[in-house]
């Protein structure tokens, strides 16, 4: 009896993972087809490409020099100002969670920087700033609220219980944050990252577009709008699109690694 | 130095009294045990001696260092079972985690020294809380409760290790069972409350 439930357990988990992969497949086709169908009704390179002309162009592309140093070029910028808004954003929660004087001096900047639009940033920052920093610029401040609410949120929902047991056996302040809150703030950091590379990557692309910016992705989309071409235009918005996705991914599956780990026996015994 | 309260007002939200003008002096070493109905103040009491409450008022004398074993085991859930008692003791790291092996095999945890608290059973988290307190070598132990998740004979097992290693030290055990009261105590104190109030006293 066991091994008839067993078997029809593991037909089901290989049931459930084949047909996710077929319906990937399926809806890719159905709406490649779909683009194709209306590329060659409105029969207009300009106005709309055909996935395949796009597919050419990407490969062309990737066989020149100069992409792969637009790609490297845009994702520093955009990685730096993603990497800045954490430290800031972080830091700021720990702060404004220890002190309420710095929680009444950084509440009201956090919250206009967060309301502010993104369009916003980047043309203040190119009155300020050079264009190859106005991306930089940009993801890092559309980041850094993400990252203040989720660490707060990290650090006030730390379990009190454990905070109490901390203060009994005599931690002090270094092995408190090393042993409790760290540990428990890390999933709700790891949740920041996942958001945040996206947002910063989106607004990045955006901020070299208005500024812009030489040698970078946003600068290539300009240039293609500009001179109408649109095989090149949908070439580089794969290249994001396809980037992004890689980022999320790598990024995410990195950070997640250590909470994995660290959460991976917390499931208590029945 | 002798633990005691003097004079100790203490309240939560200002408005639920649990300790008004009260005065306890503790022997300095044995077994102390609290018994009373629940929500007398028992818990609020240890509370107080292992510094978690403020009173009001008076006074409460107590020792540095002091341990609690509460009615959840605390473990960190992150760390093994030899890390969670590893982190309470000071000096090189192999020192440690061999000081910390030693006091989880007392209490009959050998082979699960490197096991996460999620995969041990809920005896054994306790036992390991029971191994991380008398690792911290306290002069006052504080037990909330600490055998209500375990069988007869692992409570039997923990009770000899606790009287064993804590003839130097005063332990306050807080109880509801007066087996256990009778069992592992010099001195039995019933309370009843709120206001806390010692209705009797006894010497075993």
């Amino acid at each position: 009896m066991m091994d008839f439930i067993t078997k029809n357990k593991q037909n089901l988990k290989q049931g459930t993972q084949q047909p996710r992969l077929t319906y990937w497949v399926i809806s890719a086709a159905v709406w490649l087809t779909v683009w194709q169908v209306l590329a060659g009704a409105v029969h207009e390179e300009i106005l709309l490409v055909s996935p395949l002309c796009v597919f050419r162009r990407l490969c062309q592309l990737i066989f020149v020099g100069s992409f792969w140093l637009t790609i490297v070029s845009s994702m520093g910028r955009i990685l730096l100002g993603f990497f800045l808004g954490m430290g800031i954003g972080t830091l700021l929660a720990v702060l404004t969670n220890q002190s309420r004087l710095c929680y009444a001096v950084f509440y009201p900047i956090i919250s206009i920087i967060n309301a502010t639009p993104v369009a916003s940033f980047i043309i203040l920052a190119l009155v300020w700033l050079s264009t190859a920093k106005v991306p930089v610029l940009t993801s890092c401040l559309i980041v850094m609220p993400s990252f203040w609410r989720n660490v707060s949120n990290g650090i006030s929902e730390t379990d009190s219980d454990l905070l109490e047991m901390a203060q009994v056996y005599r931690f002090g302040r270094r092995r408190t944050w090393m042993q409790v809150y760290i540990p428990s703030v890390l999933p709700y950091f790891s949740a920041a990252c996942s958001t945040g590379i996206g947002m910063a990557w989106k607004a990045g692309v955006a901020a070299e577009v208005l500024a812009d910016t030489h040698l970078s992705i946003g600068g290539n989309l300009y240039d293609a709008k500009i001179y109408l071409e649109t095989p090149d235009l949908f070439a580089w918005t794969a290249a994001i699109v396809l980037l992004s996705i890689l980022l999320e991914k790598g990024l995410v599956r990195l950070i997640q690694m250590p909470v994995k780990k660290l959460y991976a026996g917390e499931k208590r015994c029945q | 130095m002798p633990i005691s309260l003097k004079h100790v007002n203490f309240a939560y939200n200002r408005e639920k009294i649990i300790l008004q003008d009260f005065s306890l002096r503790f022997p300095e070493k044995g077994v102390v045990c609290l018994f009373g109905p629940s929500g007398c103040g028992k818990t609020t009491l240890l509370r107080l001696l292992a510094g978690l409450e403020m009173p009001v008022s008076g006074k409460v004398d107590c020792p540095f260092r002091t341990a609690v074993v509460f009615q959840e085991e605390r473990l960190l859930p992150w760390e093994t079972a030899r890390k969670n008692v590893a982190a309470v003791l000071h000096g090189p790291k192999q020192q440690t985690a061999e000081e910390a092996g030693k006091w989880l095999r007392k209490f009959d945890l050998a082979g699960s020294e490197d096991v996460l608290p999620g995969k041990l059973s809920g005896g054994m988290r306790q036992r390991a809380a029971l191994a991380r307190a008398l690792a911290f070598q306290p002069e006052l132990l504080l037990l909330d409760e600490p055998f209500h998740a375990l069988d007869a004979r692992t409570r039997d097992l923990c009770a000899e290790v606790l009287m064993h290693e804590g003839t130097q030290m005063l332990t306050v055990l807080v109880t509801h069972s007066r087996e256990e009261a009778r069992l592992f105590s010099d001195q039995i104190l019933t309370l009843q409350g709120p206001p806390l109030v010692v209705v009797s006293q006894s010497c075993l």
